[in-house]
C-alpha cells in the first residue's frame, strides 16, 4: 500500500459508520490536493478529513483520531476507541467464518483480549507466541466483554521482546449483598470438556445426564458505588464457607433438597465485608483469592474528612 | 458509570446511608413510566436509592401482623432507628426476626419503602431482601463505610449536572451539609464503644455448626 492509499484507508474507516465514502473516493480527493496543488500528505489528509466533518455535521472529538493511544489491553473499556498495543500473541484459534483471516488472544503485562482480522483487511498473518506493536486498531464491545479489530489501516510489527502476558486480574472489596441462584451444591454435565451447570437434571447441550456434584457460588459485592459478579469455585466456596463437598452433600442428604446447602453458606457470608482479587472473565470475576475485612477501616481519616468539610 | 447505567438490567447499588438521613426522606420516584420500572427514594444528601445495606444493632423484634405473621425490627445505628418490616413475601428475612434473640447486630440488604401516617406525615422503612447476623467488626466497618459514602455525596452536592442533588434542593431545601453533623456522630460513637466490643459474648463464636442458631438442636 502507498503512504498515501494508507491515509486513505483511515480516513475512509473513520467516517464509515457517519457517512458514505470509499477509500478510492479518499484516495481521489487526496492524489487531486498533493499531485496537482503540491500539497503536503499531512496538510492533505487534515484538509480532507475537514471536509467530510463538515459533510456528515461532525466535530472533531465525534470521530476517532489518527493519532491512537497506547494502552494495555485491561484499560480497554470503551468501544470504537483506536489504540495502539504493545502484545505477544498467546493463542490463534480457528476462524469460524470465511470472512476472517484470524482470530486469537493478545496479552500484555494487563492481561489478554480477544482480536480479530479480516480477509479484507489483507493483513500479514500474525505467528503465535511472537511479539508485536500493532498500531491503529480499533476496540469492540459485545455484551461487556471488549476485543481489538485489526483493520486495513493498521501496521504491524515484529519486536525482539519477550512479553509477560498478565491474568486480567483485579481486586474489588465491598459488601456481600446476594448470593445469587444457582449458588451452593450444584451439579454439572459429565460429558467430557462440558461443564455446565445442570438445571433439574438437565444439561442445556447433553440433555438429561447423571451430574456430578460440585460447590459454587455466585455472589454480589457491592461497594456503594458499584456492583460485582463474583464466582467462588469449589476450593474457594470451601474456603469462604468452610463447608466441603462431602459434609454439604450429608446435609442435603439430611434434608433431602440440595437447596439447605445454599442457605446454610448465605448465613455465614451475606452481609461481610469481603475483598477478592481474581481475574475477569466476561461479567463475572473468578475469585482466586480473598480475605473477610474485619476492622481494617480508618475511623480517624474520615473524621478528619468530616471536620474539614 | 454512565455505561452500566445505561444497561437495563444492571443490578441496582445498596446506597450507604445513616437512618438519621434515611428517615428524613421521604420523596420517591420513577425514571421512567414503565409499571416495572424501579421506584428510588431521594435522598436528602442528593443521590436515588433503591436498594440499601445497613448494618446495626437489632434491639427489638415484634410480630405486628394481625392474621398472617408480619415482624418488625428495630435497627440501630449510631444517629438512629431503621424499621425494618417482612412478611409472608420476604419469608427468609421474617423468619430470621423471629428466631434473632435481640441484641444482636444484624446486616441487611433491602429496598426503602414510604408510607404515609394518618397525620399526612411521611414514614420510612426497609423491606428486607436478607437480614443476617454478624460481628461488632462488620458494624464498625459499615459506619466507617457509611460515613464516607455520605460524605461523597456531600461533597458532590454542588457538581454540575447532579440532578439528584438538584432534586433534594427543590424537596427538602438546601440542607445536605447538615449531614456532616450526622457523620461526626456516627464516627465518634466509634471511640466509645471500642472498650464495649470485648463483651459481646455471642459474636465471638464462629466457623463451626454451633454458631448456628437451630432451635431444634438444642437438648
Amino acid at each position: 500500500m502507498t503512504e498515501l492509499r494508507t491515509h486513505a484507508a483511515e480516513i475512509a474507516e473513520q467516517f464509515s459508520d457517519h457517512v458514505d465514502v470509499t477509500e478510492d473516493e479518499v484516495e481521489t480527493k487526496l492524489q487531486q490536493l498533493v499531485e496537482e496543488y503540491q500539497v503536503p500528505l499531512d496538510e492533505a489528509t487534515r484538509s480532507v478529513r475537514n471536509s467530510y466533518l463538515d459533510a456528515a455535521g461532525l466535530e472533531r472529538d465525534d470521530i476517532s483520531g489518527g493519532d491512537s493511544e497506547r494502552v494495555v489491553v485491561n484499560e480497554i473499556e470503551q468501544d470504537e476507541q483506536w489504540v495502539d498495543l504493545r502484545v505477544k500473541l498467546v493463542e490463534l484459534w480457528d476462524p469460524r467464518s470465511d470472512s476472517i483471516s484470524q482470530v486469537g488472544l493478545l496479552g500484555d503485562e494487563s492481561g489478554t483480549i480477544k482480536f480479530v482480522a479480516f480477509e479484507t483487511s489483507e493483513l500479514e498473518q500474525l505467528e503465535e507466541g511472537q511479539c508485536y506493536e500493532l498500531s491503529n486498531v480499533v476496540t469492540d464491545e459485545y455484551e461487556g466483554d471488549y476485543s481489538v479489530k485489526l483493520n486495513r489501516t493498521t501496521t504491524i510489527t515484529e519486536i525482539d521482546e519477550a512479553i509477560e502476558v498478565g491474568d486480567n486480574s483485579e481486586t474489588i472489596e465491598g459488601a456481600l449483598v446476594d448470593v445469587q441462584s444457582g449458588s451452593g451444591l450444584i451439579k454439572r454435565c459429565p460429558e467430557e470438556g462440558c461443564t455446565r451447570v445442570l438445571q433439574n437434571g438437565r444439561c442445556a447441550e447433553h440433555g438429561e445426564v447423571d451430574g456430578e456434584f460440585d460447590l459454587r457460588i455466585k455472589a454480589v459485592i457491592d461497594d456503594g458505588v458499584a456492583t460485582h459478579d463474583v464466582i467462588f469455585n469449589r476450593e474457594a466456596t470451601a474456603e469462604l464457607t468452610g463447608i466441603e463437598l462431602e459434609e454439604a452433600k450429608q446435609l442435603a442428604k439430611d434434608a433431602l433438597d440440595t437447596s439447605v446447602v445454599a442457605d446454610e453458606m448465605r448465613t455465614d457470608i451475606l452481609g461481610r465485608y469481603y475483598s477478592v482479587t481474581g481475574p475477569s472473565v466476561g461479567q463475572y470475576l473468578l475469585a482466586d483469592e480473598f480475605e473477610q475485612q474485619t476492622g481494617s477501616v480508618d475511623a480517624e481519616s474520615v473524621l478528619v474528612k468530616a471536620r474539614s468539610i | 458509570m454512565s455505561e452500566s447505567d445505561s444497561d437495563s438490567v444492571s443490578r441496582e447499588v445498596a446506597q450507604r446511608v445513616f437512618a438519621a438521613e434515611f428517615n428524613d426522606a421521604s420523596y420517591t420516584f420513577k425514571e421512567s413510566d414503565d409499571d416495572r420500572a424501579p421506584v428510588y427514594l431521594l435522598l436528602p444528601t442528593g443521590e436515588r436509592a433503591n436498594r440499601v445495606f445497613v448494618v446495626g444493632t437489632l434491639t427489638e423484634t415484634e410480630d405486628v401482623g394481625e392474621d398472617d405473621e408480619y415482624w418488625r425490627g428495630r435497627i440501630v445505628d449510631p444517629t438512629g432507628t431503621f424499621f425494618v418490616y417482612a412478611g409472608q413475601y420476604q419469608p427468609e428475612a421474617a423468619s430470621t426476626l423471629r428466631d434473632l434473640e435481640p441484641p444482636a447486630y444484624v446486616a441487611v440488604v433491602g429496598k426503602p419503602r414510604t408510607y404515609e401516617t394518618d397525620e399526612g406525615d411521611v414514614n420510612v422503612s426497609v423491606r428486607p431482601e436478607s437480614i443476617t447476623e454478624v460481628d461488632a467488626a462488620t458494624r464498625d466497618q459499615w459506619v466507617v463505610e457509611t460515613a464516607d459514602r455520605t460524605l461523597d455525596r456531600i461533597d458532590a452536592v454542588d457538581d454540575a449536572g447532579n440532578e439528584y442533588a438538584r432534586m433534594a434542593s427543590e424537596e427538602y431545601g438546601d440542607d445536605a451539609a447538615a449531614y456532616t453533623e450526622t457523620v461526626i456522630e456516627g464516627l465518634e460513637s466509634l471511640e466509645s464503644t471500642d472498650e464495649l466490643d470485648g463483651g459481646e459474648g455471642p459474636d465471638q463464636s464462629e466457623g463451626d455448626g454451633n454458631a448456628v442458631p437451630d432451635p431444634e438442636a438444642q437438648p
